[in-house]
C-alpha cells in the first residue's frame, strides 16, 4: 500500500487516505484479503492523528471496500466486478461534480466541455 | 474511559477570570490546547495540576478528583511547563537524583535513553542549557516515571523545527497502545495539524470550543469575496479583514449558507486563531 499525504492540501487529511486506498483497491492494487495496518500505528507512521485514520478506515468501511474483523483487524473485502463497477462509478461521479461546476462558472456547455475534453483526454 | 474530566471549573482574579472551564479528553489521544497569551491556558493547566485553588468545579484524572487523591495521581502525571526554570547552579544529574526520589515507578533505563535522544549531557549545569534544552529535560523527567497522562504547557516553544518534529513523533509512539493519554498547549498551531485528535480552543478566560479536530475546522469556514458581497455576510461575521482584492472573513459553519456565491473554505487553526484575536481587538 502507498499513501502519500499533503498537509497543504485543501482536502481534510482522512478524506486524501480514503481516496488513495480507494483507488488502490479499486484498480486491484490491493488485492481481497488484503490487512491495513492497525489503526494507532497507521497513525503513528503517517504521521496523522488517530482519529484520521480511524475516520478513513470507517469511510472505507461503509463504503464497502474494507471489513472489520473484530480483534484481528481491517481487510480488504472480496467484491464482484459489478460491485466494484458500481462503486469506482459512484467515485467518478463524485469527482466529476467537483470538476464541473468548475466549468459551468466560466460559462461552459456539455459540448463545449466535451470537445475540451477530447482535444486532451 | 476519561483520562481527563474537567467540569464547571471557575476562578476569579482581581483583573481575570476562568468562566466555567469544562472539557473532556479520552484516553489514548492527544489534545491540542489553543488560545492567545493570556487567553487562560497556563491557568487552566495549573487548575487541572491543582497547583492553585479553584472557586469551583471539579477536575478527575483517570476517574478520580484530583483534590481528594492528588498524591497518587501526580505519579500518573507527567507535566512539563515551557519556561520552566531549576535550580540554575547544580548540574542535570543532581537534580535528577532528588526529583526521581518523588516517583515510585521512576525507570532509570527510559532516562537514559530520553536523555540520548535529545542529545542531553547529564553533567552540565542548568544554567548552561539552551531554553530547548531545559524543555527537552524537563520532557525526560516527565517521560520517565510511567506517566499515563501527559499534561504539558507549550512543550514545543524554544525548540527548533527538527526536534519539535522528534518531540512529535515521541508523543505519537506513546498514544500508540492507547494507555497514555496527552494534554499540551501551543501556540505552534502545525504542529497540531499534524497528531492532534482534539482542539480546545481558549479565549478570555471561556472555553470557545472543544471537539475533534476535523469537526472543530469544519463548524467554521474563511470566506473570500468581493468587497461587495461583504454587506451580504457582514453581520453574521466573527471578523473579517479588506484589501484591495476582496476581503476574507471568518464565519461559524451554521451562519453560511451555500447561496451566498461565496468562496469558502476550511480555516487552518492558525488562520482561526487569528481571526479571532481580531474579533477581540474590534471590541477594544
Amino acid at each position: 500500500m502507498n499513501v502519500s499525504i499533503s498537509n497543504t492540501s485543501e482536502k481534510p487529511i482522512y478524506q486524501q487516505l480514503f481516496e488513495q486506498i480507494s483507488a488502490q483497491i479499486l484498480k486491484g492494487e490491493l488485492e481481497s484479503g488484503y490487512c491495513l495496518p492497525p489503526i494507532r500505528q497507521a497513525a503513528q507512521e503517517l504521521r496523522v492523528s488517530v482519529i484520521t485514520v480511524k475516520k478513513a478506515w470507517e469511510e472505507l468501511e461503509r463504503c464497502g471496500l474494507i471489513n472489520t474483523v473484530t480483534g484481528k483487524g481491517c481487510f480488504v473485502a472480496e467484491f464482484s466486478s459489478d460491485e466494484m463497477l458500481r462503486i469506482r462509478n459512484e467515485m467518478i461521479l463524485n469527482q466529476m461534480e467537483i470538476d464541473i461546476s468548475y466549468y459551468k462558472s466560466f460559462g461552459l456547455t456539455l459540448d463545449e466541455v466535451i470537445a475540451l475534453l477530447k482535444k486532451i483526454y | 474511559m476519561l483520562a481527563l474530566d474537567i467540569r464547571n471549573v471557575n476562578k476569579q482574579y482581581p483583573s481575570f477570570q476562568l468562566k466555567d472551564i469544562s472539557f473532556q479528553l479520552e484516553k489514548g489521544y492527544i489534545m491540542g490546547f489553543i488560545g492567545a497569551n493570556g487567553a487562560g491556558k497556563t491557568t487552566t493547566i495549573k487548575s487541572i495540576l491543582n497547583m492553585i485553588h479553584t472557586d469551583s468545579g471539579e477536575v478527575h484524572i483517570l476517574g478520580r478528583n484530583i483534590a481528594e487523591y492528588e498524591l497518587e495521581l501526580k505519579q500518573e502525571i507527567g507535566c512539563a511547563f515551557g519556561g520552566n526554570d531549576f535550580y540554575n547552579r547544580s548540574k542535570m544529574k543532581t537534580l535528577t537524583d532528588v526529583i526521581k526520589k518523588f516517583y515510585k515507578n521512576w525507570n532509570d533505563e527510559t532516562y537514559a535513553n530520553y536523555l540520548r535522544r535529545f542529545k542531553l549531557d547529564e553533567n552540565k549545569k542548568i544554567a548552561e542549557l539552551s531554553t530547548g534544552m531545559k524543555v527537552k529535560y524537563s520532557l525526560a523527567l516527565a517521560l520517565s516515571h510511567g506517566a499515563k497522562l501527559l499534561v504539558l504547557d507549550e512543550p514545543t516553544s524554544g525548540l527548533d523545527p527538527v526536534a519539535r518534529d522528534d518531540l512529535l513523533d515521541i508523543f505519537q509512539e506513546l498514544v500508540v497502545d492507547g494507555e497514555i493519554s496527552i494534554l499540551f498547549s501551543t501556540h505552534i498551531t502545525s504542529d497540531l495539524e499534524k497528531c492532534a485528535d482534539y482542539i480546545t480552543f481558549i479565549e478570555n478566560g471561556k472555553i470557545i470550543a472543544s471537539s475533534e479536530k476535523d469537526e472543530f475546522k469544519e463548524s467554521y469556514r474563511l470566506l473570500n469575496g468581493a468587497e461587495s458581497q461583504l454587506n451580504q455576510v457582514k453581520e453574521r461575521l466573527i471578523s473579517y479583514k479588506i484589501n484591495s482584492f476582496g476581503f476574507t472573513g471568518l464565519i461559524h459553519s451554521r451562519d453560511f449558507e451555500p447561496t451566498f456565491d461565496i468562496k469558502a473554505t476550511i480555516p487552518s487553526l492558525e488562520e482561526f486563531m487569528i481571526y479571532f484575536a481580531k474579533k477581540e481587538d474590534t471590541h477594544v
